[in-house]
């Protein structure tokens, strides 16, 4: 399948309508709507406290919106708990890492497959190895096979970013939401992530959404973009219409947070 | 009607004390994120001070209220020192550490108090002047209930004016909402953290002393109202002093009027009570979710590997020699040695809930005595033979678990540590009260194995097949997919929900498991014994267990073995003191003040490394602390 096949064949897997999130005062995230088609790699961007995080953690259950609708292939995923969203294929990672730091990397991913496998009340078969195989594939994909047997615990914050995505990858998502997965990485990992991360979507007909603060990943790598501001879409299209919306624009420079741009001279 | 109303300003009158024990707790964790498990003992101190004070100070109404003032001002300087020589020390230290010292100081308070007062309740002296009764609706209601109606809702007027209209109480609150900015302030923190014990445990050493003209003072009290304390502040809400007099009225109108319809279960009244909140507002009627306090702290994470062949070598060992013991000595030792193995299943199983469910229990001995009864019992009551009492046994303290902790891992750290202790209190009262069935403090009787079994040396073999058994079982299921899984939840609830793990379904199959190898271990002892009295299932024995598990350290799969060792060599030795609660709380507080990171860690540290025990591949390193990231 061609990729442009892919992202024009690709039928909404998820699609969001009207969510709304008030913290106290602060309206976090308001009627917003959008979809991520199979095959699409869709990129949220937003400045800093736009609202993104909170959105992503409305898609996978962890907080619950005040409004609105989430719907996977159809079936409404609001009220659902996170493990609930996890076992209809929605896997995510974390802005801020979250492992298992007591167990090594390969375990940190066999742990998933476990998961995946409805092993967890085993009580008397051995979790040592288990899964390893698997586990070491998609480490290799993520290119982390290497440190396999390192505690989770001692890795470099790109390291753990990848680790993340292996672990979300490790039930075949149909939706993987990314939050900043390119955090804490060199310019050329980054790069190679994204690439993934595209193959996923083109190759695999995952729907993926990430956010991103650098620009240049975002407009090189993604099919589509929204644009999250104040809690508000305020843009959608593809990296030139993103790069030339006088909104958008407004936006970053209008609030003195130059993402992308700063970012020009040194490449 | 005036029954009725008798009946519920009596239950207002006795929420008063409650309510002062309950705000100091608050008060004191809000600012220094401190549970004060002496918190109890701070009020049994108020009452014996009272008692004394009121004595000295005789008759008059002036000196009576004087004495009252001058006692809870005595309690507030034990807890100045309590906070200046241990508590201060152990600010940075993993809360479990905290919670452990205050536990050292509960004995130490214990055995002061039975050295100076003696073991005899001390009736509490009456009021002078308020010692008559009033008919209200013709029902005659003691005047001093009167008073202490009032002094509930006094005490909370002038703790609203302190934190709202006093420099002093707006830093505190200030503290209370965020410690770092207060730090930035410029305040001298640690002033403020002293302030605030000695104010919260002034004001449970008042709650105490109020109390004694309607009651007494006596050696069981301090976890009697522990507690009920931890009740209440669990029902209110933790941090809210509002919450906490709501809380502490509604529990105390719940035992009067429960009295009257169900006399003997009011403990079960509360228990529903509580259920029902919990259920309806997990964080109490009044209380903020909390981002703090949601996990206990128990050291830094370390990754956990199967043994290495070292280790393996070392095992078969030691079963060898426990395997020819009875060859080798006497049956005082004998008997030594399998007190030993079954402390040493008991330690492990709360080990496993604590170090690879991070929930830890404070009232682990529910479980160990509640399979300590269902054996005696079954033996009492239906004749049953000792084989299947004692295979039925964890499944008693199982059924427990079961419903004791459908409710606790609603709950997370502190929280969780709390009601564990309020529910192990709970069941330990049925027991005490409920002498029909369980003959009370007289225990049960008359609990001997099988002929076959009742040599020293025969059930010696039982309980070391029976706890070794137990104890590589629960070994196994560490490293099963199960114990993954809960060591995931322990570590990242965020991740392992994200990966399909329904948190709170493992947590409660691993309560439910450890509840059960408890039990089995509680059988074991009921057997050896021949005997079982309610402090099987007593705070002080679920106390115990922790500290086996602090002596083996905490991160080692082993610990809990070598811990029980220790602890039963320990307790031998001190028990030949007349003061060997005092010698002991002195042991733990000495220990934890010097090794805040367990015993076992640190030898196992040195020794450990040395004698390869645990394998270590290539480029292992223990993982780094890491605090649990929220987003
Ligand atoms: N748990 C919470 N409680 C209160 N306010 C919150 C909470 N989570 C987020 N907020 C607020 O909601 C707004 C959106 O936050 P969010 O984390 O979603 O932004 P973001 O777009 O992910 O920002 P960043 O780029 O910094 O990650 C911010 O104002 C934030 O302070
Ligand atoms: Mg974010």
């Amino acid at each position: 399948m061609s990729f442009a096949e892919a992202r024009t064949a690709g039928s909404p897997a998820l699609s969001v309508s009207g969510l709304s999130k008030a913290f106290g005062g602060v309206q976090a995230v308001k009627d917003v709507d959008f979809q991520v088609a199979e095959g699409e790699l869709l990129a949220l961007i937003g400045p800093n406290g736009a609202g993104k995080s909170t959105c992503f953690n409305m898609l996978n259950g962890q907080i619950r919106p005040d409004r609105g609708s989430v719907k996977l292939s159809g079936e409404e995923l609001v009220g659902r708990s996170p493990a609930q969203i996890w076992r209809r294929g929605v896997g995510r990672t974390f802005q801020i890492t979250a492992t298992f730091p007591s167990m090594t990397v390969a375990e940190n991913v066999a742990m998933v497959l476990m998961s995946q496998a409805r092993e967890l009340f085993s009580f008397t078969r051995s979790a040592v190895n288990r899964h390893r195989a698997k586990a070491l594939q998609l480490l290799d994909m993520v290119g982390m096979a290497g440190q396999a047997d390192r505690p989770c615990g001692v890795l470099a914050y790109g390291d753990l970013k990848r680790v993340e995505l292996a672990v979300a990858l490790g039930n075949e998502p149909r939706v993987l939401l990314m939050d900043e997965p390119t955090a804490g990485m060199a310019p050329r990992e980054r790069v190679e992530l994204m690439g993934l991360a595209a193959r996923l979507a083109h190759e695999l007909d995952v729907a993926v959404l990430f956010t991103e603060h650098d620009m240049d990943i975002v407009f090189s790598h993604a099919d589509r973009i929204i644009v999250l501001s104040r809690g508000e879409l305020i843009a959608e299209g593809d990296a030139e219409q993103i790069r030339s919306d006088p909104l958008v624009l407004k936006t970053y420079l209008g609030e003195g947070q130059v993402y992308g741009q700063d970012k020009k001279p040194k490449d | 009607m005036g029954v009725y109303l008798a009946q519920f300003l009596s239950g207002l009158a006795s929420a008063s004390a409650l309510f002062l024990a309950a705000s100091g707790l608050s008060i004191i964790f809000g600012v220094t994120r401190v549970v004060n498990f002496a918190h109890g003992s701070f009020y049994m101190l108020g009452a014996y001070f009272g008692y004394s004070l009121v004595r000295n100070l005789g008759g008059g109404a002036l000196g009576f209220w004087v004495a009252l003032l001058i006692a809870s001002i005595a309690v507030g300087l034990v807890g100045l020192l309590v906070e200046v020589i241990i508590l201060r020390r152990l600010y940075k230290a993993p809360e479990l550490f905290q919670l452990i010292a205050t536990f050292g100081v509960i004995l130490v308070i214990q055995d002061v108090v039975f050295w100076y007062w003696g073991a005899e309740n001390l009736l509490g002296p009456r009021a002078p002047g308020l010692s008559g009764i009033v008919r209200i609706f013709d029902v005659p209601m003691p005047v001093y209930d009167l008073a202490l109606i009032a002094i509930g809702p006094l005490v909370l007027l002038g703790l609203w004016l302190l934190f709202n209209r006093t420099r002093w109480g707006v830093l505190v609150r200030a503290a209370t909402e965020d410690r770092e900015m207060v730090g930035a302030l410029g305040v001298n923190q640690s002033l403020l953290f002293t302030g605030v014990f000695v104010l919260g445990s002034a004001l449970a050493g008042l709650g105490g002393a109020i109390q004694l003209p309607k009651g007494d003072a006596n050696l069981l009290m301090d976890f009697g109202i522990l507690a009920e304390v931890f009740v209440v502040t669990v029902v209110g809400g933790m941090g809210s002093i509002f919450g906490a007099f709501l809380a502490a009225v509604l529990i105390s109108e719940l035992n009067t009027f429960g009295i009257l319809v169900w006399p003997n279960g009011t403990l079960v009244l509360m228990f529903i009570l509580m259920a029902v909140i919990l259920i309806v507002r997990p964080t109490g009627l009044l209380g903020r979710p909390e981002t703090i306090g949601q996990k206990t702290e128990t050291g830094p994470v370390e990754v956990v590997l199967p043994a290495g062949p070292h280790y393996k070598i070392f095992v078969a060992v030691v079963i060898a020699l426990l395997a020819l013991l009875p060859l080798l000595v006497d049956d005082f030792i004998l008997v030594l040695v399998t007190d030993i193995l079954v402390l040493a299943l008991f330690a492990t199983s709360l080990h496993f809930l604590m170090s690879t469910g991070g929930l830890v229990s404070f009232g682990h001995a529910a479980f160990y005595g509640g399979g300590a009864y269902a054996a005696a019992l079954l033996v009492t009551y239906a004749a049953t033979p000792f084989e299947l009492a004692l295979l039925l046994a964890p499944f008693g303290a199982g059924l427990l678990a079961l419903v004791i902790g459908w409710f606790c891992v609603r709950l997370s750290g502190v929280y969780f540590a709390m009601l564990t202790l309020a529910f192990a209190q709970v069941a330990w009262s049925v027991v005490f009260q409920w002498s029909d069935v369980t003959n009370g403090d007289d225990g049960l009787l008359g609990i001997w194995p099988a002929a076959w079994a009742s040599g020293t040396a025969t059930y010696y073999y039982v309980a070391f097949v029976v706890a070794a058994a137990g104890i590589f079982l629960i070994r196994r299921v560490v490293f099963a997919p199960f114990g993954y899984g809960l060591r995931a939840t322990r570590d990242s609830s965020l991740r392992a929900a994200a990966i399909g793990i329904d948190i709170k379904r493992q947590q409660l199959a691993a309560f439910v498991f450890a509840g059960v190898m408890a039990g089995l271990a509680g059988g074991l002892f009921a057997f050896s014994k021949g005997s079982v009295f309610p402090d099987e299932m007593s705070i002080p024995r679920s106390f115990d267990a922790l500290l086996m598990v602090l002596l083996g350290g905490i991160e080692s799969l082993s610990g809990p073995v070598v811990g029980a060792a220790a602890f039963t060599w320990l307790h031998d030795e001190l028990i030949t003191f007349e003061y060997w609660r005092l010698l002991l709380g002195v042991v733990i507080v000495a220990l934890v003040l010097l090794f805040p990171q367990g015993l076992g860690g640190a030898a196992r540290h040195h020794v450990g490394r040395y004698l390869k025990l645990e394998a270590s591949p290539g480029d292992l390193r223990s993982a780094t602390p890491k605090r649990e990231q929220r987003a």
